[in-house]
């Protein structure tokens, strides 16, 4: 208690001093809390617009099925089991069916994938009621990143061709229904979306497909043969390895703005141990103990955390408030990271993050505190009263 | 009227290492202090006053012999009971003042209260009565920089007074100080001695110090030259 008291005064009474450490420290707190909260809301909104876009609550694959593999989706397909009938009847099912396929822009050749998907679902938020149009050529809709790529645009035709279940090379024209501005670049990059019953045809596939996305609240059944369930934790891993490894690079940074707060923390100590011999020397003349002299200069320099995180609150919190707000804008260009990356991320700053940032500044601040207090403990007092250096 | 020693040295021998071999400060030192004593350890440079105090105040152990103080055995306290013997009983006042430069005068009178865990209310009046001794109840608020040497050093003597110690150990207390400014806090000293009956040493070679003493310790390379007392207690 009475090292509180002590170092409270003596941090109050050194003044300048005190508060640009203060001030660097609190910078790291800001940061730190910043960019990890720029990280956990990248991290919710990937997540969220990820499922909203893509999977759902979950997905049965065929068993074949393999996402990084196209060569695989000719044979990845089976007929839709029946147990599911009822529930894609009731709009609780998706089921997609998916192709290899050879485009032809502007007479260059690109692959893609075809995806075949019910018209009417309401589980994905792809805006494929768009697809229900009377036309002659085949409905399409893609993605602004698939548009921007093959300068397709809507009401543009496009051949394309596929190779149906026998084997057998097909062409046909998709006109672009519409291009959908969507964050998930996994429903968007190299695919054209079309009404599942004409890819059913196309491929000469009644009835199957690839995937079933599921959009009840409960899984299914996860024991259907020839079909594998693959839960949200499973279809969002990749996204969560992306961010976590995204995470530690940033990390950098502010370790690095950590290292110098702590550089001048020590520095500090360091400085405060030779120019405050005579100091030191006066409180072991009064009755302090070595161990309380050391406790004193540590809590001192943790003290600075604490005045750090105060000041750090001061002007933090109405910054990445009005942050958390307005969001980060991401630079044009950068949205093709392999990941869900919105316009604008908004940070998130959960208290678990505030407060683990908290406990770890001030854990790293008291031990490079305690370092170089523990020299005091091996000056001899009748040198330091007359504040020899040592 | 009989007295109560309250420090008794005996054959005190204090080295230092130096390069392979030993600097002698104290050899062979038998003496002791009573209760209300105005005492100086007189001589000059390098005769051991210093070390002396220091050994008296539990700031540093003999090398051979015994210095008891208070009935503790200096040579065999611990670093934390040594502390907690100049925390309760020795107030020190030294030649460069030593006083916490950003304390003001106030919070560096209470200083050895709080490692005493007074109560706020007792701390509070026991400065006020040590910052009356001293005469310094216009500058309460200032800090050390703000103060004059005398002002200081009047500070530094409330500080060693205010917890009413038995022993003021005071090192070359008026080296940095004018004339008057010396008379007034030997002054102040000589009344608080009187008064409180606390036990002073000094270590000094000021003949402004000297001619107040009530005993005069000469000490000569390391060795008691002369004990001469000049005014009985």
């Amino acid at each position: 208690m009475i090292a509180l008291k002590l170092a409270y005064r003596n941090l109050v009474g050194a003044g300048i001093r005190t508060w640009l450490n203060v001030f660097v420290l609190s910078i790291a707190y800001v940061l730190i809390i910043y960019f990890n909260g720029l990280m956990s809301g990248w991290n919710r909104e990937a997540r969220r617009d990820t499922i909203n876009w893509e999977i759902a609550n979950g997905q049965y694959w065929q068993k074949d099925y393999d996402p990084y593999d196209p060569f695989s989706f000719n044979d990845s397909h089976s007929a839709i089991p029946s147990v599911f009938n009822s529930k894609i009847d009731e709009g609780k099912i998706v089921p997609i069916l998916i192709s290899e396929a050879t485009i032809y822009p502007e007479g260059r050749i690109q692959s893609i994938v075809l995806k075949g998907i019910s018209t009417n679902q309401k589980i994905l938020k792809l805006p494929t009621y768009e697809l229900n149009v009377e036309i002659a050529e085949i409905p399409g809709i893609i993605g602004k990143r698939f548009s921007k790529n093959t300068n397709l645009k809507k009401d543009d035709l496009v051949t394309v061709r596929w190779r149906d279940a026998n084997g057998t090379f097909d062409a046909a024209e998709i006109r672009i229904i519409s291009v959908f501005n969507c964050n998930v670049p996994t429903v968007d990059n190299g695919q054209i979306w079309i009404p599942l019953d004409d890819l059913q045809k196309m491929k000469q596939m009644p009835d199957e497909a690839t995937i079933l996305v599921n959009g009840d609240e409960l899984k299914v059944n996860s024991e259907i043969v020839g079909w594998v369930y693959k839960d949200i934790e499973f279809l969002v891993m990749d996204i969560t390895k992306i961010i976590k490894t995204k995470r530690i690079g940033s990390s950098f940074f502010y370790i690095i703005i950590l290292a110098l707060a702590m550089l001048a923390i020590f520095d500090t100590q360091v400085l405060s141990i030779f120019k405050r011999q005579k100091e030191i020397g006066t409180y072991v003349a009064m009755g302090m103990t070595r161990k309380q002299v050391v406790t004193l200069f540590t809590v001192e320099g943790a003290f600075h955390a604490v005045l750090a995180a105060i000041v750090g609150a001061i002007y933090g919190i109405p910054i990445l408030a009005y942050v958390a707000k307005i969001g980060f804008k991401i630079p044009e260009g950068s949205d093709d990271m392999g990941l869900a990356m919105a316009d604008v991320i908004y940070p998130f700053f959960s208290l678990m993050l505030i407060v683990s940032t908290i406990i770890l500044v001030f854990l790293i601040t008291t031990i490079v505190s305690y370092l170089p207090a523990r020299k005091i403990s091996k000056m001899e007092p009748t040198d330091a009263i007359k504040g020899k250096i040592q | 009227m009989e007295q109560s020693k309250i420090i008794t040295i005996k054959n005190l021998v204090k080295k230092f290492p130096v390069g392979k071999g030993f600097f002698i400060a104290l050899n062979g030192i038998n003496t002791g202090f009573e209760q209300g004593e105005f005492a100086g350890l007189v001589g000059p440079s390098g005769s051991g006053k210093t070390t002396l105090l220091n050994i008296i105040g539990s700031l540093d152990s003999p090398s051979e012999g015994s210095a008891e103080v208070l009935g503790y055995s200096v040579g065999s306290l611990t670093h934390k009971q040594a502390a907690m013997l100049r925390r309760q009983h020795i107030g020190f006042i030294f030649q460069t003042f030593n006083l916490l430069p950003v304390y003001t005068v106030f919070e560096n009178i209470e200083f050895p209260l709080l490692l005493m865990n007074m109560t706020a209310t007792e701390r509070t009046k026991a400065v006020h009565d040590a910052i009356e001794w001293v005469g310094l109840g216009d500058k309460i608020k200032s800090r050390p920089a703000m103060l004059s040497g005398g002002e200081c050093q009047r500070v530094a003597i409330a500080r060693a007074m205010v917890k009413k110690p038995e022993i003021v150990l005071a090192d070359e207390p008026t080296a940095n100080l004018d004339a008057e400014n010396s008379h007034h806090i030997l002054q102040t000293m000589e009344k608080l001695n009187k008064e409180l009956k606390t036990t002073f040493i000094f270590a000094t070679h000021d003949e402004k110090v000297i001619n107040y003493l009530h005993r005069k310790i000469q000490l000569f390379d390391g060795k008691i030259a002369k004990d001469e007392l000049i005014k009985s207690i």
